[in-house]
């Protein structure tokens, strides 16, 4: 089998990569990798509409609720993320569960590194959409007015497709900073990529090779991420407008 | 008969809005001096509320020690006990708050030296010098910061021989060259990106006056672009002060780490909360300023062109 | 490529039967002129004839596909051509002007001289507040190029070009982005230096201004010279008919 070249490997050359012919290993390795790309997932998602609820929050009429979003935005956009997941898991986590009596904490380390990441990508994603919008002149809103558009269709139709396409960049920037982010769950003992890493060169001592294949992997893994959305801006891209 | 005539100013604006065509995309757009100033108000109210919130929190929290009859201080009293180690780091070494803003300087100092050597190196007419550069700036921005900082302070040598005498090189020297990678990368991508944003006139005129490529470059592209890298260079440092408390997990004593060693040695529940939220208040008001004055420049530049 | 030495009494600027493509669409179909030294040139034609392409050429900005183009009895397209040295005997004012906005008129003119050809900072200081003096723009020394109208900042893109002492002039539409009013005083002032015995070759629409100062003038159309002639039979007797055409549209 292929796994049994990386023994030989081992065994010849001391290129130790157990994560491939051991299999409790390489169950691991997968295991985290499988636990890194499930918590981009989510995140992703959970940010994007925290970022469109922020963006739309923004336009309140009331002073208290624009005031209360860019409150927000601006504490997690300039305070450290890694400080941000060990208030939620520590401090905020033992908090609540005194409140409600229960012990133990009420969600996992997994649970708070999904709320601390998607709040922190969502804050840029607000301000990302926020701008996306206002970009849409006020000129091409109101001829479709003139046509006869209601306000939600008008969003619907008009602003919403115009600014997605204006805002897409940066937010695959956001969204790509957002995968390198989660390594942070490290921090909280979240089973992914880095932490499966670590745990196995503790064990089998191979501390250089595990670090060439975890930088390798999260490199393929951004990789793949930046590649896929190039393409998705490359399809979407409307002619004459955008970068020079 | 009825006036119905539009005033002057408001067939100006009309004909300049040029159809069909996007505004430029901003993150942080001018907003009208009426706004701002009920922004100003806002932010004030919403202050005068954070500064009613910290009192009350005080006096409660004193009521709180007063009752345990001077046995136990209050968090606060604490807190402010504990404040100078975190700030300063332990006595006798470099650490604390400081190291973070020292880690800061020169990650970013390092991190541009070598990234605008890197831009240049992506728009040079040598294709293999091109090709190198290309992938070694997107190596950096695609790694995730804590992995290279894994990578580096882990297998780079923790002592070294420099004429016959040992020299141990700290945790902290080596997370400084780790945080400059990504730096690197990032200001690689904006001095490529602001010399893109130039009109290729300005090249085609350097070169019929007979300008060397070299000349062209450091004489008339690159003093031209400064202007344009000014603001997201600042937003990347910006984003580097937020990434340096990631050291603390590689054992260096920054800041998060002497909170972290002080929340165990307390061993008390109701400071955690308002010790998170005082280091994070540092953080903050070191780099909201500077994203303030970010954004101010960028307006101030983006309109000159 | 061994040249004869190059004497005055041949052409300075030599074309032959010069191709040039970009990618599928060739847009230089065999151009072929003879410019001698001290002659003024203007090219006239529609848009997309190739004017400004053609030009280009000459200071090797474009690379062409085939035939040669000599200036002063040197190949420009040899690959091993010093490109340095050719611009420093051949210089070019662009439509768009192009002057450095981050340095001043003056600054603009003495910039080239002591940078490339490593004058000392006095001479040429003397020489280009002479130059800006005879472009008519004294006084306006320390302003930037964004303090300046379009006119004068043609000008001292002028002066920059000759602070080089060149021996050709390629003047591509320099008047075509400027208002009607300022278009005279660029035009005067290359009215001067051809005065002054300079060997210039125009692209422009201007018919009045290549009827008073060009020695021949050639009209291109889709990538080919049809027609050349001195200004005043050129003008009065056109031979092609496209020729006829082009000049019953625009006079």
């Amino acid at each position: 089998m292929v796994w049994e070249w990386f023994r030989w490997l081992a065994e010849t050359k001391g290129i130790n990569l157990t994560i491939f012919y051991d299999d409790w290993d390489r169950g691991r390795f997968f295991a985290g990798v499988r636990t890194t790309i499930h918590l981009s997932t989510i995140c992703i998602i959970l940010s994007i509409l925290i970022g469109i609820l922020g963006a739309w929050l923004q336009k309140s009429r009331f002073r208290i609720v624009r005031g209360l979003v860019q409150a927000y935005i601006q504490f997690f956009r300039n305070t450290p993320p890694l400080v941000q997941i060990y208030f939620f898991y520590f401090a905020v986590d033992a908090l609540l569960s005194d409140y409600m009596g229960i012990s133990g904490g009420i969600l996992g380390s997994y649970g708070w590194a999904v709320i601390s990441l998607s709040f922190f990508a969502g804050a840029f994603n607000a301000e990302i959409f926020r701008a996306g919008i206002e970009a849409v002149p006020e000129s091409t809103i109101e001829s479709a007015e003139s046509l006869g558009y209601t306000n939600a269709q008008i969003y619907r139709y008009v602003t919403l497709p115009l600014a997605f396409r204006v805002c897409l960049p940066a937010l695959n920037g956001n969204l790509i900073n957002l995968v390198k982010s989660t390594t942070i769950a490290y921090a909280i003992a979240v089973p992914e990529t880095l932490y499966v890493s670590n745990q196995i060169w503790s064990d089998e001592l191979n501390v250089t090779e595990m670090m060439y294949v975890m930088w390798l992997t999260y490199l393929l893994l951004v990789g793949a991420l930046v590649w896929v959305m190039h393409r998705w801006e490359k399809s979407i891209r409307v002619p004459g407008f955008g970068r020079r | 008969m009825e006036n119905t005539r539009t005033p002057w100013k408001s067939y100006l604006a009309m004909t300049q809005t040029d159809l069909p065509v996007m505004k430029p995309f901003q993150l942080a757009p001018a907003k009208p001096v009426g706004e701002v100033c009920l922004d100003i108000l806002s932010q004030r109210r919403f202050c005068l509320c954070l500064l009613a919130v910290l009192l009350a929190w005080i006096s409660v929290d004193a009521a709180i020690a007063q009752s345990s009859g001077g046995s136990r201080p209050s968090a606060l009293e604490t807190i402010l006990r504990w404040t100078p180690l975190i700030f300063f780091g332990p006595s006798g070494e470099v650490g604390g708050f400081l190291l973070n803003i020292l880690v800061s300087f020169m990650a970013m100092a390092i991190g541009t030296f070598l990234g605008l050597w890197l831009g240049i190196g992506q728009i040079s007419l040598i294709g293999p010098v091109r090709k190198a550069s290309w992938l070694v700036t997107q190596i950096f921005r695609n790694s995730p910061w804590l992995v290279l900082l894994f990578f580096f302070m882990l297998l780079l040598p923790y002592e070294v021989e420099i004429l016959g005498k040992r020299y141990e090189v700290p945790g902290w020297a080596k997370a400084t060259f780790a945080l400059s990678l990504p730096v690197m990368a990032n200001v690689s991508e904006i001095v490529r990106g602001a010399i893109a944003s130039l009109p290729t006139g300005q090249w085609e005129s350097a070169e019929s006056l007979a300008f060397s490529r070299r000349q062209t470059i450091w004489s008339i592209i690159l003093p031209q672009c400064v202007k344009r890298m000014l603001p997201p260079w600042m937003n990347w440092y910006c984003i580097l002060t937020m990434s340096t408390p990631l050291i603390s997990i590689l054992g260096v004593n920054d800041s998060m780490a002497l909170t972290q060693n002080v929340m165990a040695a307390e061993d008390r529940s109701e400071i955690l909360i308002p010790l998170y939220l005082w280091l994070m208040s540092w953080f903050f008001l070191y780099s909201y300023p500077i994203a303030v004055l970010t954004r101010r420049l960028e307006r101030r530049f983006a309109v000159k062109q | 490529m061994s040249a004869a030495k190059w004497t005055t009494d041949m052409p300075i600027v030599s074309l032959r039967d010069v191709h040039k493509s970009y990618g599928a669409y060739e847009v230089l179909k065999g151009i072929s002129m003879d410019i001698m030294m001290g002659e003024v040139i203007c090219i006239i034609g529609p848009s997309g004839s190739g004017k400004s392409t053609l030009i280009r050429c000459i200071n090797a900005l474009n690379d062409i596909q085939s035939g040669s183009i000599k200036v002063e009895g040197q190949e420009v397209n040899d690959p091993k051509l010093d490109k340095l040295a050719l611009r420093k005997k051949v210089g070019m004012v662009f439509q768009q002007y192009n002057l450095f906005p981050h340095k001043t008129a003056l600054q603009n003119v003495m910039m080239a001289p002591i940078k490339v050809l490593k004058q000392p900072r006095d001479e040429v200081k003397k020489r280009a507040r002479m130059l800006l003096k005879k472009v008519r723009l004294e006084g306006k020394e320390n302003a930037y190029p964004g303090e300046l109208s379009g006119g004068q900042q043609q000008r001292v893109a002028i002066a920059r070009s000759l602070a080089m002492n060149p021996q050709v002039m390629l003047f591509d539409e320099v008047t075509a982005a400027l208002d009607p009013e300022t278009v005279k005083e660029v035009l005067t002032t290359i009215k001067d230096l051809a005065a002054d015995g300079m060997t210039c070759i125009l692209v422009t629409h201007e018919m009045a201004f290549a009827r008073e100062v060009a020695n021949t003038i050639y009209f291109t159309d889709r990538g080919v010279i049809v027609e050349h002639g001195p200004p005043d039979t050129f003008f009065a007797n056109a031979r092609d008919p496209r020729t006829r055409e082009f000049l019953s549209q625009i006079l």
